[in-house]
């Protein structure tokens, strides 16, 4: 037997050396003494609980899973996990109606499209806000995004004989804002990929990625949710398809979530998950399809880095495809969290941290005197347009605008 | 009270603040005597402080020793009650591997069965749902009502007690000589380590209470007492393993225990001779590391990945019968000497062998003879009345109780009142003081100044033994300097302090070294990094420390680390 070569331990909180690098990225620590931090909440908490589970600390709730401290840690401590495990295991409080309404999705999506006119009137409606803030405890302050009137899936089916042309195929995962909200990114998205020869597909089956389900404790619905997805994945993959998202934290769920948190093994396929940045650029880079963009588009931005694609370390890939669009300056700002951390902003009792960790990253934005912020995540998108006021996009929707179509699918040989 | 201004004359002076030291200088007290409890170091400083904190049921000691058994059993159930504050009632279990005897099951239980001991025969799968890190190839088990104590908290209580009525205690006061006059021992002489100074204590009685070093204090009033140092080694792993102690249903054996405590687990012990000169400084050797990880895998075998904090070793007080000079007929069991009847030497008492779970009745059983000689009737309370700490928990609910208190508080309250139990009332939370100094054990700035004004605590290792300051992952890399810079200003002596911050930070490297692969060492590599290359600590370049300037610290670290 080999003892003692290394020390194995969930989530790796044995390997912690209590350097407390986390706790100086926590972006909830900085505005909110009452959290513990993410050393304290995560690895030494732990200790603790593993002797007694009464030692599970409420505090915890306050963490974002921004996963910031996982990316400062030199030591390879998944923290995020181990404080989202511990909320899962220790926390026996079950979610109100609020979070539940807030984590399912899919479920009041494919409701709230079916009468999206009637549904975003009222959402928007001062009263309502209001009386939602004071009934269930959704901040009056935001918004809820506007229900589109059709989903994407729905689109997609009239388009999927055109898919079938193109040479190659990839696996669209659009996930809950582009299939409800937001189908003009989905349709960017199949605009750029076939300009570059790929048609695009859906899943057999596709189910929110989970990623409100589990910061909201509905675990049994995010492991079905997450299974079934993982299912389709497969099927895909084994068709020869990568499959690939527009936003940067369902595709973070699907790799990374879902087999650390919920204990669903994606092994096979998690390399086959990619983030559309990602997978257009790589390509571009190794020389296989070429892009080729409008001479009369200008535009000055900047790239806002979710805090899921700093984890996954690809900010680089999106930044690299902007940098590409001749006529778009990129000015460069500090990476920092936009505080809203997907449904955690929309609470009430959270609004105040949310707003405050969001400053900083506010303030450059507005500094930086840009015409639109580009991000990969949707909710970032919508922190961001609620505090700053700039528009903000996903990069496909840039390059989609900014691309020549028809000199794009000539450079590609279509 | 640690200096007295005028020298009282003192019913009886006990020698030695273990646990046994403490708890016969509380009973002593607790009968009406006037009583000195001195000691060289700090309280749990020898053997007390180096063990396994194991809250024994006596199955252990079943079929070798029936009437160690019997004894630890009852100790047990009154410990429960008197410390409920330092126990944890986590349960035990004896298990039987494939390679071991399972026909010595059906001898050890029904042994147990003699002495008295609640042990149950219960089917593998069931071990293995009570307690998930046992090895899944146990082919028996055996549940028994072992727990955890511990031992700092323990001896400290104690001593709180005893000072409540009315004794007065020493700490690094070494007793450099027994008074003697007409063949009587009339009192000691006491060195106070940190001044030099000397000075004559006089009392009826004189209590050896000092374990192995018993020895020593012995031949100071000419006597010779037949001990035999056994050396004692564990591991301590970064983090609980297992939440039931696990022991290995076989004849004692290296290795073959082990225990949840606190945040921590520990494995032990192996078993060796050592000579009496080196029972100051025990050192971990690789051959032992090697016995207890091997060993230790075989119960538990999640043991071969976890992360170990640090070794450390005791020694056993071990004392040959009389008639045995040879050494031959160890035992385990208590031995009360009155040298008056033993060897004509008037006023001297000595209380050894035993175990940290007999202390209790080792110090019953010295008091009553101190009673007898001085002329005293005073029974015995202390089996009855509950330590400090441990007062006004409902011993028909205290669980319960604790448990719907402990959700609205804060961690290092919560931890605190695993530490202090109702004396956790006197530690103050508010202002700034609910700070953390050390995080892996949720020590506040509140608990380390309650520690160093109310429980005797002058350093940082002493500051460790009562509230686990530096005992977690880190080893003291992120609350040595916090807790030194407290101690200075609590002290009014910076410079002592900085000093003392050298000593507690080797003092830690010590129990590491052994074991210092993996994280460990990286831990200890960042810890010299921190302390000698960013903050430009320098033990070289300190002030030289005069011989008579010797402080409490490095008192300590002429000693083996303690856990």
């Amino acid at each position: 037997m080999e003892l003692q070569v290394k020390n194995i331990s969930p989530n790796n909180f044995e390997q912690c050396i209590k350097c407390t690098i986390c706790t100086v990225y926590c972006p909830v620590l900085s505005v909110n003494p009452d959290y513990p931090g993410p050393k304290q909440a995560g690895p030494d908490g732990e200790r603790y609980r593993l002797k007694d589970p009464e030692f599970y600390d409420k505090a915890l709730k306050m963490c974002l899973n921004c996963k910031r401290c996982e990316v400062a840690c030199p030591s390879g401590v998944k923290i995020g996990d181990i404080i989202q495990t511990a909320r899962i295991r220790y926390d026996h409080h079950r979610p109100g109606l609020r979070d539940v309404i807030l984590a399912s999705t899919d479920e009041m999506g494919s409701i709230a499209t079916k009468m999206a006119p009637v549904v975003n009137t009222m959402l928007s409606l001062k009263p309502v806000k209001v009386i939602m803030d004071k009934t269930i405890g959704v901040d009056c302050h935001r918004t809820f995004p506007a229900y589109a009137g059709r989903t994407f899936e729905s689109w997609m089916k009239h388009k999927a004989p055109d898919q079938t042309v193109y040479p190659h195929k990839v696996s669209y995962f659009h996930g809950c804002y582009v299939n409800y909200n937001y189908p003009a990114l989905g349709k960017d998205f199949v605009k750029l990929m076939n300009a570059i020869g790929y048609g695009v597909e859906l899943l057999d089956k596709e189910r929110c990625c989970g990623v409100a389900k589990i910061s909201n404790k509905l675990i049994s619905q995010a492991t079905r949710d997450a299974e079934l997805n993982i299912r389709s994945i497969r099927a895909a993959v084994a068709k020869g398809q990568p499959v690939i998202g527009t936003s940067s934290t369902c595709i973070f769920t699907m790799r990374d979530e879902y087999p650390h948190v919920l204990g669903v093994d994606n092994a096979d396929v998690r390399d086959s998950i990619y983030l559309a940045s990602k997978f257009v650029h790589e390509l571009v880079d190794e020389g296989k399809v070429k892009l080729v963009f409008r001479p009369d588009f200008h535009r000055r931005v900047t790239y806002h880095t979710p805090c899921h694609m700093q984890r996954m370390g690809w900010a680089i890939h999106s930044v690299e495809l902007l940098r590409m669009i001749p006529g778009l300056e990129l000015v460069p700002i500090e990476s920092a969290c936009c505080g809203i951390a997907g449904t955690y902003g929309f609470k009430k009792e959270n609004y105040a941290t949310s707003q405050a960790i969001g400053k900083e990253l506010f303030d450059s934005i507005l500094n930086a005197s840009v015409d639109e912020v580009v991000t990969d995540c949707e909710t970032c998108k919508w922190q961001i347009e609620m505090s700053t006021g700039v528009p903000v996009v996903n990069p496909v929707s840039i390059l989609a605008e900014a691309l020549d179509v028809e000199a794009t699918r000539k450079a590609n040989g279509l | 009270m640690d200096k007295t201004e005028s020298t009282p004359h003192y019913d009886v002076i006990v020698i030695g603040a273990g646990a046994t030291g403490a708890g016969t200088a509380r009973d002593c007290a607790m009968r009406g005597l006037k009583v000195l409890l001195v000691e060289r170091f700090d309280f749990t400083a020898g053997a007390t402080g180096r063990n396994h904190g194991l809250l024994h049921s006596g199955a252990r000691y079943a079929v070798t020793d029936h009437e160690s058994a019997a004894e630890c059993i009852r100790e047990n159930m009154t410990l429960r009650k008197i410390a409920s504050h330092c126990v944890e009632e986590t349960g035990g279990l004896f298990v039987t591997l494939p390679d071991d005897d399972l026909g010595y099951q059906a001898t050890f239980v029904e042994s147990c069965h003699k002495a008295g001991i609640n042990a149950e025969i219960i089917d593998p799968k069931d071990a293995l749902r009570i307690e998930p890190a046992v090895n899944p190839d146990i082919i028996g088990a055996v549940k028994v009502p072992d727990g955890a104590v511990d031992p700092f908290r323990l001896t400290t209580a104690n001593v709180i007690d005893a000072k409540r009525h009315g004794a007065d205690i020493l700490t690094y006061h070494e007793v450099t000589g027994l008074n003697m006059s007409q063949g009587r021992v009339t009192g000691v002489t006491l060195r106070d380590q940190r001044t030099g100074a000397t000075r004559r204590m006089d009392a009826d009685l004189v209590i050896n209470t000092a374990g192995i070093w018993g020895h020593g204090i012995c031949a100071m009033a000419g006597i010779k007492v037949n001990m035999f140092p056994a050396k004692g080694a564990l591991l301590i792993f970064g983090h609980r393993v297992n939440n039931v102690v696990i022991n290995r249903c076989r004849k004692p054996a290296d290795a073959d225990i082990l225990v949840p405590g606190d945040t921590i687990s520990l494995i032990g012990t192996t078993s060796s001779r050592v000579p009496y000169e080196e029972c100051d400084n025990m050192e971990v050797t690789p051959q032992e590391v090697d016995i207890l990880l091997r060993e230790g895998c075989q119960i538990a075998p999640s043991l071969a990945y976890t992360r170990i904090l640090r070794a450390y070793a005791g020694v056993r007080p071990l004392v040959a019968a009389d008639n045995d000079p040879s050494g031959r007929s160890i035992s385990r069991g208590i031995v009360c000497l009155d040298h008056a009847t033993r060897d004509g030497v008037e006023g001297f008492i000595t209380i050894t062998g035993g175990k940290l779970m007999t202390y209790r009745l080792m110090a019953e059983w010295a008091t009553d003879l101190a009673c007898k000689k001085l002329g005293r009737t005073a029974e015995c309370r202390t089996a009855t009345t509950r330590l400090p700490g441990s007062e006004t928990t409902d011993s028909d609910a205290p669980v319960s109780h604790g448990k719907r208190h402990i959700i609205e508080l804060g961690a290092d309250q919560k931890a605190a009142l695993g530490r202090h139990g109702t004396m956790t009332a006197d530690i103050e939370f508010a202002d700034s003081n609910d700070a953390l100094v050390c995080e892996c054990e949720e020590v506040s700035v509140g608990e380390i100044r309650y520690a160093i004004r109310e429980l005797h605590a002058h350093n940082l290792v002493n500051l460790r033994r009562r509230t686990r300051l530096g005992m977690g992952t880190c080893q003291g890399c992120l609350c040595a300097c916090r807790a030194a810079s407290i101690l200075g200003n609590e002290l009014g002596d910076r410079r002592q302090a900085l000093t003392d911050l050298c000593s507690f930070l080797n003092e830690r490297w010590k129990g590491m070294l052994p074991v210092a692969w993996g994280q460990t060492l990286v831990e200890a590599q960042f810890s010299s990094w921190l302390y000698q290359g960013v903050c430009g600590l320098d033990p070289k370049v300190l002030p030289a420390v005069r011989k008579a300037d010797r402080t409490s610290a490095e008192c300590d670290q002429m000693q083996q680390s303690v856990k």
